[in-house]
């Protein structure tokens, strides 16, 4: 029998990496810090997790030695957020070039300067192209779901990359809410074991990341995209069994009350909660308007945006990083531009906002619809258009 | 340890190759010659991480390798940290059944600057967490992959791309950092130093790094001709100088306890090392007189820590 319990978000990320047997964690406790590793930690200590537990130097040796313990064939996890997300950022590209499958949360927080530990998407959004695949959370029971089902894709062998789960620092890192968590049976049936087909083995030696000149660089690249594009079909069909096994059901984009809505607000991970009690106070006051929550942001979900703007004629898009100089929010620029093709009749309005924190209340999602709304439809002046920002 | 040590005699070193040999290092390069025999020394069971610098392009480039071993290109700073990886990831998954029990040598094989500068503190890391690992530096001080850029271990006056001999600027300006020393800092089972040009010795060294329990390290003098301008035939020969002069002595720090390996009742003058090589060519009497003072006095220091210990 599955068991509901309070969890905090960190315990949720800690308790998927204990039920799917990790075989290695190195970790960094890097300011902010989350309870993830410590809770592992713990684990470990009371041998309630057989897991060899690597206390690295850094962030960047956090994800070295998650790319050594990958690649011979252990099950492989950590955990980051921000500054130190950046400072293993060189080794992002490796660990997907070489198609190792390690797991990380990333709490996701703002980066610095000003100095700050307090939650937005904007060390998230540096990793878009350094090839994991990428998820956003959007509550405490997501987190524990997406870590089991990444090591299962990611682990899958027509895969072979890494993926990165994204819980917003603090709304979810810290706070607690009620998870189901479901019986190590239900966990052994869902996830086999990790077998990497080109571990590192002395009796069949072979040479890893070796120097390509131009003549090869590029194939080695354009395969690994296509990889990760088709990744998506192997992402869908584990979400599938994962609902089967342990009711329940995800998608790459997750429509609330969205069927049929003419004016529809994109939103990413926790802050979807709040809009949609905002959706919800609408909907009561007869507005037509729904929530899409992006939950795939790599591989990009163009099929399933395709299909959630059916019947939509205006997509209002919260972004909670700023694209410094650039034309707006990371995601309305890229649903836009997935979009230029198909739906030139869909009117846009990119908003950004809860950057470091500075979460909106339900209020403000209400008003993020209506200014949004009044930019689709009138048009702005102003290339990045913020709410809730002075100045 | 002492059985297993590698005695004097061809028959009794190893003829398997695991470095091939149609690679493209350098004619005379120092590092190539180490690399063969600590493999020799390691044997077949060696997992090898190499970071950027000449051996990324020298030993491998597709569809060819010359690493008859599992192998792999790492980051600059992070093939110690890749190393602890794969050597916990083996100890788990054996103590898990997961795969048969095997001793398995893991090595990070990095050049000066992965190990002195970028990578100083991975590997400061490895050391303290005890990873059972062997690091071996090839020293040929400088970054030479690069274009002979100076590191923290180019000696003094050494006149490298970012250190050139100019006209009010004679060069390095700034005396080699002991890497050795900071190593045996982190009282890890095993220090030592070795040059190619004491083959046996450095296998030797390199196998007892292999069977300590813990972190083994060895320093490696890696002469290069390209970088320190002089005809490569020379290779042995300027390796041997560095020895006899004192400029680099071949020692090792055995659970704490110092020894040198090569001991001459009287140590060469630091002229006859310096001499041959383009890189000292601008050195003045002056700057060559102060080569040679700091090189007596860090001889007698490690003296006397051999002696200390003795006693």
């Amino acid at each position: 029998m599955s068991k509901r319990v309070p969890l905090e978000g960190s315990f949720a990320a800690a308790e998927a990496a204990r039920m799917a047997d990790v075989d290695v964690i190195a970790a960094y406790p890097i300011t902010p810090q989350s309870h993830i590793i410590e809770r592992l930690a713990d684990f470990v200590a009371n041998g309630e997790l057989n897991a060899a537990y690597i206390p690295v130097e850094s962030e960047h040796s956090a994800m070295s030695a998650c790319w050594g313990a990958s690649g011979a064939g252990a099950r492989t996890f950590t955990a980051t957020a921000s500054q130190g997300f950046f400072l293993m950022h060189e080794v992002l590209y490796f660990v997907a070039g070489m198609r190792l499958p390690v797991v990380m949360t990333v709490a996701n927080r703002a980066v610095g300067p000003p100095t700050n530990i307090w939650g937005d998407h904007s060390d998230a959004m540096s990793a878009r192209d350094t090839g994991w695949i990428q998820i956003f959370a959007a509550n405490n029971q997501e987190i524990f779901d997406f870590v089991l089902s990444c090591f299962r894709f990611c682990e899958d062998p027509r895969v072979l990359l890494p993926a990165m789960v994204h819980l917003d620092g603090f709304t979810l890192s810290h706070v607690v809410e009620p998870v189901i968590l479901p019986e190590q049976e239900e966990v052994n049936r869902f996830l086999p074991k990790y077998q990497h087909p080109y571990v590192y083995d002395t009796d069949k030696p072979m040479s890893y990341g070796i120097v390509m000149s131009p003549d090869t660089y590029a194939e080695v690249k354009k395969a690994q995209d296509i990889t990760l594009r088709e990744s998506k079909e192997v992402i869908l069909q584990a979400w599938k069994e994962f609902g089967d096994i342990f009711g329940r059901y995800y998608s790459p984009i997750e429509g609330y009350r969205s069927q049929g809505a003419k004016t529809l607000l994109m939103s990413t991970g926790a802050l979807s909660e709040t809009a949609k009690v905002a959706i919800d106070r609408k909907r009561d006051r007869g507005e037509d308007v729904g929530l899409l929550t992006l939950h795939l942001w790599r591989p990009f979900p163009f099929q399933e945006l395709y299909e959630a703007l059916k019947d939509a004629e205006t997509l209002i898009v919260f972004d909670r990083s700023i694209s410094l100089g650039g034309p707006g929010g990371p995601i309305i620029s890229e649903v836009k531009s997935a979009l230029f093709d198909r739906r030139r009749d869909i009117k846009f309005a990119g908003l950004v906002g809860a950057l470091c924190g500075r979460n909106p209340s339900v209020e403000q999602f209400e008003e993020i619809i209506d200014r949004g709304r009044e930019i689709a439809e009138k048009g702005s002046s102003e290339v990045l258009e913020t709410i809730g920002i002075r100045g | 340890m002492e059985s297993e040590v590698i005695k004097f005699g061809k028959n009794l070193v190893a003829k398997d190759e695991f470095l091939s040999s149609g690679h493209r290092a350098c004619q005379g390069c120092g590092s190539a010659l180490l690399i063969r025999l600590a493999l020799k020394a390691l044997g077949k069971d060696t997992i090898v991480c190499v970071p950027a610098g000449c051996w990324s392009g020298v030993g491998s480039m597709y569809p060819e390798t010359a690493w008859e071993v599992p192998w792999m290109q790492t980051l600059f700073e992070n093939s110690s940290a890749v190393a602890s990886g794969i050597e916990s990831a083996f100890r788990i998954l054996m103590e898990k059944g997961r795969i048969p029990e095997k001793h398995v040598n893991f090595l990070a094989l990095a050049g000066d600057g992965a190990t002195n500068d970028i990578g100083v503190a991975a590997l400061s890391g490895v050391l303290e967490r005890g990873h059972d690992i062997v690091y071996i530096c090839m020293d040929n001080e400088a970054y030479m992959n690069t274009g002979i850029q100076r590191s923290s271990a180019t000696p003094y006056g050494a006149a490298t791309t970012t250190s050139p001999a100019g006209k009010v600027v004679p060069g390095q300006t700034t005396w080699k950092k002991d890497m050795p020393a900071i190593v045996a800092a982190h009282e890890i089972p095993y220090v030592a130093t070795a040059c190619p040009s004491y083959p046996f010795d450095l296998m030797n060294k390199v196998r007892k790094a292999a069977e300590a329990k813990g972190p083994g390290y060895v320093h490696v003098l890696s002469p290069c001709p390209t970088g320190w301008r002089f005809p490569p035939q020379l290779t042995v020969e300027i390796g041997r100088l560095a020895v006899e002069t004192g400029f680099f002595p071949l020692y090792e720090v055995e659970d704490g306890r110092y020894k040198l390996n090569v001991d001459r009742p009287t140590l060469k003058p630091v002229l006859d090392y310096l001499k041959p090589q383009g890189r000292f060519r601008h050195l003045s009497e002056k700057q060559i007189d102060k080569i040679q003072a700091r090189v007596n006095r860090k001889y007698a220091e490690l003296k006397a820590k051999v002696t200390a210990q003795a006693a």
